[in-house]
């Protein structure tokens, strides 16, 4: 199918030059790299995998990336999450609906990676359009989530006390291995909306739509660093993403118990959040929520002293 | 062996041959080396024990300066055994309170001096300046060339300028900074680093930390190879202090890496060679914590200074 998108320019070029022009030429296949602080690095280990689709055909050489890359995507997350976290609700808002823009612009290439990847076409176009709208869906949350879980509390003391959320700062996120868009734009959305960095590891056997979806972020107005994105296998990396004490939330979407056991220990070191979600079906209702950004909020409450205007009490 | 040495100063006016592409090529290989394990663990101890921690603002009160020297003390008190770093530098207003917060802790105390950091002030000025410091109690005086007149090609301004700062010092050692970043060629750093070694300097130094560039590879090396070349003539050890944009452990790590192929095994301690740095500190000890716990560490588990 791939082939198909682009024998049409052949031809062109075919008719445009008569003149003895080659008519075959060869296909120049896409370096999957991985995507660190807006850039798009080699793995630093310089290891590769191929991962097949059903018919054993090599899908790409994807990286297999290192706990050397995730430091240096940590360090990026981190050094990015000032700037993210402290910028206007209305803004993130903006560029969550930017990333959607691209994705629609980018639709088919998309949809052909699917198909390489053991989709049917209906089954991927239905995982793109859905990815696109579930960007449009948490665009529309970024500011809007905080009024409904904000609260103003009654206090005995002359006191304006009232609890919002913050983002939590960097998260490490495992995606869900047997989608390759949905699955990883269900989970970013959320975290990102909320004003947290993100580290994501890609799906395993299904990699190459993360990296092209990395080539949306960085054409969307998204500052380098706010989502990193790595390739590689979970078993590799999920003791290191869930005991690194620069990170503060831990998102993992997958069913294994041991695994989870692992992270919920090594979690405990600097008290990170950890969020499971093994159970959601991202193709249905459930698999957007505001609840899901605020998996990854904490909670800040302010006390802020008021006057005791015109002998009125601060009667709650 | 004394008497193939000579003590004579050689003529200042004549080029220095500084090969600037083989130097750059020499110190992007001492990146190359790969440290590990208990190697890194010793480089990091080292590196940790050679900075002057720093702090050259203009908001420094006497409540910073005693912080910093809480920190220098106490780098890290969840690692047992650590060292301490080598000295804490300041402006010549604060030696007296570090003076009297490192007491003890065998910390030495750096100061700044010579109207710092342009050097902008008349000759009697940087005098007193000097000459305050050390009375203050400073073990170390650290000060700036006069840049513009280098750069006019007085050299026997500048070399007089050092020779008379080292008398003022007295029994303190003098640091004397190049601000290579205003210097621009290999060519002068090689220069003002032969004309500081002759007029007496202790230490050669690369940087105020307020230009940029401030301390690179290659032109620490140019240093070093000055500092080579001046052992061989004269026998006399010079020490250096690289300055400003030291940040991470991996860095100083290269540093050390080159140190001990330009000049050996007899420089290699806090004697005869520093690092200018503020946030080196940190990011060593996070190294030194990751390797002891297996785990990457952040930074808000590290006191800020």
């Amino acid at each position: 199918m791939a082939e198909a998108t682009i024998k049409k320019p052949i031809a062109k070029i075919e008719k445009a030059q008569s003149n003895g022009a080659p008519k075959k030429r060869l296909e120049i296949l896409k370096t999957y790299k991985i995507y660190i602080g807006g850039k798009f690095p080699r793995t630093e280990s310089g290891r590769y995998y191929s991962p097949e689709n059903s018919s054993q055909e090599k899908l790409a050489n994807v990286c297999l990336s290192s706990r050397k890359d995730f430091r240096e995507a940590v360090v990026a997350a981190r050094n990015a999450q000032g700037d993210w976290g402290s910028r206007a609700a209305f803004n993130r808002g903006q560029i969550l609906y930017r990333i959607a823009e691209m994705l629609e612009g980018r639709k088919a290439q998309f949809i052909d990676e699917l198909i390489k990847q053991d989709a049917t076409r209906e089954e991927a176009e239905n995982e793109v359009l859905l990815s696109i709208d579930r960007l449009i869906y948490y665009a529309g949350w970024c500011d809007k989530f905080q009024q409904l879980y904000s609260t103003v509390n009654p206090v005995a003391s002359s006191h304006f006390n009232f609890s919002v959320p913050e983002p939590t700062g960097v998260v490490s996120i495992i995606a869900p291995q047997s989608t390759s868009l949905l699955g990883l734009v269900s989970v970013i959305a959320p975290v990102i909306a909320g004003g947290n960095t993100c580290v994501v590891l890609a799906s395993f056997t299904r990699p190459l739509c993360a990296v092209t979806f990395a080539e949306v972020l960085n054409s969307s107005d998204v500052p380098g660093g706010v989502i990193n994105i790595l390739t590689g296998k979970v078993s590799d990396l999920a003791s290191y993403f869930a005991d690194h004490m620069d990170v503060n939330a831990f998102v993992f979407c997958e069913k294994d118990a041991d695994t989870q056991k692992m992270i919920q220990e090594k979690a405990s070191l600097n008290l990170k959040r950890v969020v499971l979600y093994n159970k959601i079906n991202w193709l249905t209702e459930n698999g957007q929520s505001p609840y899901f950004i605020m998996d990854t909020q904490e909670i800040k409450t302010t006390w802020h002293p008021i006057e005791n205007i015109g002998g009125a009490k601060a009667g709650y | 062996m004394a008497e193939t040495m000579t003590t004579a100063i050689p003529d200042f006016t004549l080029p220095p041959r500084v090969d600037q592409v083989g130097i750059e090529e020499r110190a992007a290989r001492f990146t190359k080396r790969s440290i590990k394990k208990e190697t890194k663990v010793n480089g990091l101890l080292l590196a940790l024990n050679m900075i002057d921690l720093t702090t050259l603002e203009g908001k420094d009160s006497e409540g910073k300066v005693k912080q910093m020297c809480y920190k220098a003390m106490h780098l890290l008190d969840a690692y047992p055994g650590l060292p301490t770093v080598a000295a804490v530098c300041v402006y010549p207003s604060m030696v007296k309170t570090a003076k009297k917060a490192v007491e003890g802790s065998g910390i030495k105390v750096a100061s700044v001096a010579t109207g710092f950091p342009s050097g902008q002030v008349p000759r009697d000025v940087k005098i007193r300046d000097t000459k305050f410091a050390v009375a203050q109690g400073a073990d170390e005086v650290d000060m700036v060339i006069s840049r513009g007149k280098f750069l006019e090609g007085e050299y026997n301004y500048v070399f007089d300028e050092i020779a008379t700062i080292k008398e003022a010092c007295g029994d303190a050692r003098l640091k004397v900074i190049l601000e290579t970043g205003e210097l621009v060629t290999f060519d002068k750093v090689r220069k003002a680093s032969d004309i500081a070694m002759h007029a007496g300097a202790d230490f050669i130094k690369t940087s105020t930390g307020k230009v940029t560039p401030a301390a690179t590879m290659p032109v620490t090396l140019v240093m070093l190879e000055a500092i080579r070349d001046f052992y061989y003539k004269t026998g006399k050890m010079i020490g250096m202090k690289p300055a400003g944009g030291i940040s991470k452990a991996k860095l100083a790590l290269h540093y050390l890496v080159m140190l001990n192929e330009i000049l050996g095994e007899a420089w290699m301690n806090n004697h005869w060679f520093r690092f200018g740095a503020s946030s080196l500190a940190n990011d060593v000890l996070m190294q030194l914590m990751k390797e002891k716990t297996g785990v990457y560490q952040g930074k808000d588990y590290f006191s800020l200074d």
